[in-house]
């Protein structure tokens, strides 16, 4: 996983939620990822999935993703090519499914993002520079499961690498 | 320092003696996907080629949220469960059998298990003493392939209840005033312990909509330790075999402690588009309905379909709106006929819909049009939830439902019973 990401931000509010993200109606698309990642979060805001570009970022408030268990709604994300979400806190089974999908979740104060936002991540470092703004922000570390995981590329290819678990 | 429930049953499963805060491989009891995150799972094992199930006398695909299925495209995703079924041996639970989380407590989860499943909800069968969570998919794959899962040990909110209940009030006007007063993000991460003597005197049925409902303030799980009501539960569902005493120690560690007295509280609603959004019916009175849907594994047993047939008993839904009813399950559905309250419903107007998700997911049998307002048992109100963003929906206890039904508004169930 590269560890530099560049792009701009997409700002959301809080609560995105699931349905949102992922929604019930495009249910049937469940199997066709690439045609639902068409849609991603475009019940929060229309533009997006046509104009969302390799690299930029999600920005969401507090509880992001909280809802249901989809793990449609991280994956279509990381199809759409966006290189990660931050968000003030994120729902519980959500940032699971991020890690396990291989999607960086990054937990810092998004109010000082703004939508379109020229943002430079640096995963091992753990900063975010808002260039646009001229300010760094700093993430919380994720836990140490969580980044072996990521690095192995999410956990069905952990599993395929060491045939187990092998967080320790 | 004493344990609580979540520290007892993962230690168990992880052979050891954990606490809060650290991360363990468990080994889990029960595994079960449904047909919306089921796919996804059979093709994540399919891709490191995985095709197992470590156990599967135990492991539950439900065909429940688009079933009987409504497009092309879910009946061949149903198609992969079934395949999955055959070469696996792991247990289909078809079209009609009902939703899974009902499903679980009746007949696959026992107190003292950890239970992971790929859908939110499965917190549910918490009120059994069991540590139930929801997952995504791959963790749910995984899961079921190799019997065991990582697991971060949760801190605990014990959530005390003492007293009686007001007329008109249940056990889901609880869990919606407690959302209400923590917010939907209060408990994330959190395991919910819920204790003291309303708890103690509900039925298993009313326990599992408190359950049902932990996630909805962004908790783990929630757990009710198992007594002699669990018991005959068990006993009569065959499993009486199946019973252990899971309780809490005295000095087990909680991260908070909240006291609720039953009879302060009113019958409640959670208004759109989040579940947090609480008010009383009294606050919302009048307010215009164009659906009343009375099912889902929050509020669709035989107690609930009990309460709403009472009230429409004799009666009629007012003409402006639709009234659908879903049972949760089949011996329900079966029960419900028995006890003449299907028939009560389809002569006030009402359409039965099969055992399953029905209109909760917004896929099928109740897409809300534009503008429309839906009253609703279960428990999530989220923008587009019923397949509509430009739909409103309000989640309210079965006699909330039922009559409002008749009055066509949002009315205090206690006008009517
Ligand atoms: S009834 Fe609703 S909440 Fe329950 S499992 Fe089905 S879709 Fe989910």
């Amino acid at each position: 996983m590269e560890s530099n990401l560049k792009g701009r931000s997409w700002k959301f509010g809080d609560d995105i939620s699931t349905d949102l993200i992922a929604p019930g109606r495009l249910f049937h698309l469940r199997t066709n990822l690439p045609e639902l990642a068409k849609h991603v979060l475009e019940d929060a805001d229309p533009k997006f999935p046509s104009k969302v570009q390799k690299g930029d970022f999600v920005v969401g408030g507090s509880n992001f993703g909280l809802g249901s268990s989809r793990e449609h709604a991280p994956t279509i994300i990381k199809i759409a090519g966006v290189g990660a979400v931050l968000a003030k806190s994120f729902a519980r089974i959500f940032y699971r499914n991020g890690i396990n999908v291989g999607l960086p979740l990054l937990i810092c104060d998004t109010d000082l993002i703004d939508e379109g936002d020229e943002l430079e991540v640096d995963l091992s470092a753990g900063t975010i520079n808002d260039v646009t703004k001229g300010i760094e922000l700093t993430f919380a570390p994720l836990p140490d499961v969580m980044i072996k995981i990521l690095q192995d590329g999410g956990l069905a290819a952990h599993i395929e690498k060491h045939g187990d678990f092998n967080l320790d | 320092m004493g344990k609580t429930i979540a520290e007892k049953i993962i230690g168990e499963h992880a052979g050891k003696e954990v606490s809060a805060g650290e991360i363990v491989i468990a080994k889990v009891d029960v595994t079960a996907v449904q047909d919306g995150t089921g796919p996804l799972a059979v093709q994540q094992l399919e891709k490191i080629g995985l095709v197992q199930a470590k156990n599967p006398e135990r492991t539950v695909l439900f065909i429940d949220h688009a079933a009987p299925s409504p497009h092309k495209d879910l009946s061949n995703a149903h198609q992969i469960l079934r395949g999955f079924s055959k070469e696996t041996g792991a247990i289909l639970s078809e079209v009609g059998e009902g939703v899974c989380h009902q499903r679980l407590v009746e007949s696959y989860v026992n107190p003292g298990d950890i239970l992971i499943g790929a859908d939110s909800h499965t917190c549910t069968s918490g009120a059994l003493g069991a540590f139930s969570t929801g997952m995504g998919s791959t963790d749910v794959a995984i899961g079921i392939a190799l019997g065991k899962t990582w697991l971060r040990v949760p801190e605990t909110f014990k959530i005390e209840v003492t007293g009686k209940f007001k007329k008109g009030v249940y056990s889901k006007d609880l869990i919606l005033y407690l959302i209400g007063e923590i917010g939907a993000d209060g408990a994330t991460y959190k395991a919910l312990e819920f204790t003291g003597d309303t708890i103690e005197n509900m039925t298993m049925s009313e326990r599992f909509t408190l359950s049902n409902m932990a996630v909805e303030a962004g908790a783990k799980t929630g757990l009710i330790e198992s007594d002699e009501t669990t018991r005959q539960y068990l006993e009569q569902q065959g499993r009486g075999d199946k019973f252990r005493p899971i309780k809490a120690d005295e000095d087990a560690d909680y991260d908070l402690v909240i006291e609720i007295n039953a009879a302060d509280i009113e019958p409640m609603i959670s208004a759109p588009h989040t579940v947090d959004n609480t008010k009383t019916t009294g606050e919302l009175k009048g307010t215009k309905v164009d659906q009343v849907f009375i099912g889902t594994c929050t509020n669709g047993r035989l107690d609930d379909l009990e309460i709403a047939a009472g009230i429409l008993e004799g009666k009629q839904k007012h003409p402006d709106i639709r009234l659908i009813v879903t049972p949760a399950s089949k011996d329900v559905y079966l029960q419900a006929v028995e006890a003449g309250y299907i028939a009560t419903f389809i002569k006030a107007g009402a359409a039965v819909m099969a055992p399953g998700c029905g209109a909760c997911v917004g896929v099928h049998q109740g897409i809300l049009g534009d503008g429309e307002v839906c009253l609703a048992t279960q428990n999530r109100n989220f923008k587009g939830r019923m397949g509509n963003t430009e739909g409103f929906i309000y989640l309210a206890s079965p006699a909330t439902a039922a009559a409002s039904a008749i009055a066509g508004e949002i009315v205090d169930p206690r006008e009517v019973l």
